[in-house]
């Protein structure tokens, strides 16, 4: 299932937004928190997970989903909100915790929230699976064709919530895809030191269900794959497994040293940045032109912009704010 | 009493939830043993028979995925019943509870709706060992975000599910193991009582004043009601009239109720089966020290479970549980002030 030059360039472009988003994250997350560094300090305080160079996982999987279908993903979750469609600026406006926010302000760049897309996220690993499950039963039960989607690192792999999620969603044969960045890093630890198998695609086999493991970051060849998936699970085949092979380009939240990393490690992966070999895949095919390049990244940036500048406008929320919403 | 229809807790839940099975067809169950079992506690016998193994699932003994499951269909819009069998089993799943169904509303600003009932029984006093016997009220009421019922009786037990069931919000439904009519669990007789077979609900944080009295206020839930009406009774033989309050639900909590009875008596005793540090009996009483101590005639008495962990031998369990007879010794202490 290969994509159309339409899908292709909506790829890219939604690629571009999410690293231009980042970059913008980590310039204005350091605001307020230097020379001393307090993760309490600037605009955009706590904890900030970036995404540079695990856009391919997200877009290739997301080019394939409609509003109805549920995503449930991770404490980086930037990225993967960005292809399901959450809205830029009002996701902005809610990692500054700003009122104008998707929720408020209660939540915050590891809650993201929005009911118009049908996509959530947190900041427990593996916590999303068992949603994702839910959520592909309650599919399942209205006779709807929509799938779940929950996106989770190679670390969730070794949390019980993985194992019981997979097996519960093969007993049930539901409309859900488990969709793993393997990223190599558990915040330091390697995959090596963690993890028994090399591929965690394998471990589907242990639940009756396909795995497939997409190498290099290819965002064209998860496309191809994730299609599948996703038409399986709407025709009511059952769940499958994917893991893909991508690359974490920052450390595992902003002001880590990263002192783990092996010597050239990083420069090899900036090497191989899937935004620039995106770029490069599509002007070669003659999908899009440099001129064309230019105005995909001018309007991407913009957007970036737009949605950075409504978050910086906006108002905090009253504090006592605070205590609506725990029920509804 | 004329058209009488004692039900016991187990068949009410049940009538209750076949009932919102029938008007709601997003409404559905799952646990283990809740199919073809029945429930271990009976709380969903007869419910696979009417309405099937899709709407009532047996699951397989992974508490984390099926209750974050519950949570994803509600969050789309299922209104799932699932079952924690017994409430000391939390420890393993206790991250898709209080950290997922409790704070997903908030998270999303309340955009998110998390309609769903977390059953679940507690309560010893069969030597079932302390991973078997614990009620562990207070740990899930102290975590925003969840309501907290605790039945004492089979008519409030079918209202509360029903209300539980319609509420948008997660519902932690603790019934005891000693109030569910089970044979082969003895059975507080107090629990079985008339239950209408239409359908009604009993509305969230409305205490009920079980026995009025004038001397001194005994609040419990569950089993503890029972037992604050038993020591009422001996408190009678000596000439004390006690009032006794069943909360009924732990969260959101009747402080009113609880705070009137104890300006009219003056005396405050509660009951709990929960361990007594950090819970449900220090709340009642700040309850009443914040809001005006000066209704207090005595310093008011608790009666909880030692801070220990469950024994197995009867004799020592005996020992650590509450029963009327403390209720009466408590009222003499607090007399001898």
């Amino acid at each position: 299932m290969l994509p159309t030059s339409e899908k292709k360039k909506w790829m890219y472009e939604n690629m571009l937004v999410s690293r231009f988003f980042e970059e913008a994250m980590e310039t204005i997350y350091m605001e307020g928190k230097t020379p001393v560094f307090n993760m309490a300090e600037g605009p955009i305080p706590g904890e900030m997970h970036l995404s540079n160079g695990q856009e391919p996982c997200a877009v290739g999987v997301c080019a394939h989903l409609k509003p109805s279908d549920v995503v449930t993903a991770t404490h980086r979750p930037h990225h993967q909100a960005i292809a399901k469609g959450v809205d830029l600026k009002l996701m902005a406006a809610e990692i500054f915790g700003k009122k104008t926010g998707l929720s408020g302000g209660r939540g915050g760049h590891m809650h993201i929230f929005d009911a118009d897309v049908n996509f959530a996220c947190s900041g427990i690993i593996a916590q999303g699976l068992g949603p994702a499950v839910g959520a592909a039963l309650s599919k399942q039960m209205k006779g709807d064709d929509s799938v779940a989607v929950a996106f989770l690192g190679e670390g969730a792999v070794n949390q019980g919530a993985f194992h019981e999620s997979l097996n519960l969603a093969a007993v049930w044969k539901l409309p859900v895809i488990f969709v793993i960045e393997d990223n190599s890093w558990g915040i330091s630890v390697s995959k090596a030191d963690s993890t028994a198998v090399k591929h965690n695609a394998v471990r589907a086999q242990a639940y009756n269900m396909p795995g497939r493991f997409i190498a290099d970051n290819d965002p064209i060849a998860l496309y191809d794959v994730a299609g599948i998936a996703i038409e399986d699970a709407r025709a009511g085949k059952g769940p499958t497994l994917i893991e893909v092979e991508t690359t974490r380009l920052a450390g595992h939240f902003m002001g880590d040293a990263e002192g783990y990393r092996p010597d050239g490690e990083l420069d090899r992966l900036k090497s191989k940045d899937p935004i620039v070999r995106m770029k490069n895949l599509l002007i070669d095919e003659g999908v899009i032109t440099d001129d064309e390049n230019l105005q995909i990244t001018q309007k991407a940036q913009k957007l970036v912009d737009e949605a950075i500048e409504f978050a910086r406008e906006s108002d905090y929320p009253e504090p006592a704010e605070a205590l609506d919403k725990v029920f509804v | 009493m004329e058209n009488e229809r004692k039900l016991t807790i187990a068949r009410s839940m049940a009538e209750a939830t076949a009932q919102e099975m029938r008007r709601d067809e997003n409404v559905f169950v799952m646990g283990e043993d809740i199919g073809q079992l029945g429930g271990v506690y009976g709380n969903t016998r007869g419910l696979i028979e009417e309405f099937g193994s899709k709407r009532i699932r047996d699951t397989p003994i992974s508490e984390t995925a099926f209750i974050g499951a519950a949570v994803g269909a509600a969050q789309d819009g299922m209104r799932p019943v699932v079952e924690l069998m017994f409430v000391d089993f939390f420890g393993v799943c206790f991250d898709a509870i209080y950290n997922l169904m409790a704070k997903n509303i908030y998270f999303s600003g309340g955009k998110f709706k998390v309609p769903m009932v977390l059953m679940t029984s507690g309560g010893g006093g069969y030597s079932d060992g302390g991973q078997h016997s614990q009620v562990l009220y207070g740990t899930f009421a102290h975590l925003p975000g969840m309501k907290v019922v605790c039945p004492s009786n089979a008519y409030d037990a079918k209202g509360l599910m029903a209300t539980a069931i319609r509420d948008d919000n997660p519902v932690v439904y603790m019934y005891h193991k000693s109030l569910q009519g089970m044979g082969w669990l003895g059975t507080e007789q107090g629990a079985t009582v008339h239950t209408p077979e239409e359908e009604y609900t009993i509305p969230f944080g409305e205490a009920k004043i079980v026995k009025e009295g004038s001397d001194v206020t005994i609040v419990g839930v569950g089993l503890g009601v029972h037992n604050g009406l038993k020591a009422a009774k001996l408190l009678e033989e000596k000439g004390v009239n006690a009032e006794v309050v069943d909360l009924r639900t732990l969260v959101p909590l009747d402080r009113d109720t609880v705070f009137n009875s104890v300006k009219k008596t003056g005396h405050l005793i509660v009951v709990d089966e929960d361990y007594q540090s950090y819970g449900l009996t220090g709340e009642i009483i700040a309850t009443i020290a914040e809001r005006d101590i000066t209704a207090l005639k005595a310093s008011p008495q608790r009666v909880a479970y030692p801070d220990i962990p469950i024994p197995f031998s009867r004799p020592m369990e005996r020992f650590a549980l509450p029963n009327p007879e403390k209720i009466v010794n408590a009222y003499a202490k607090m007399k001898e002030q």
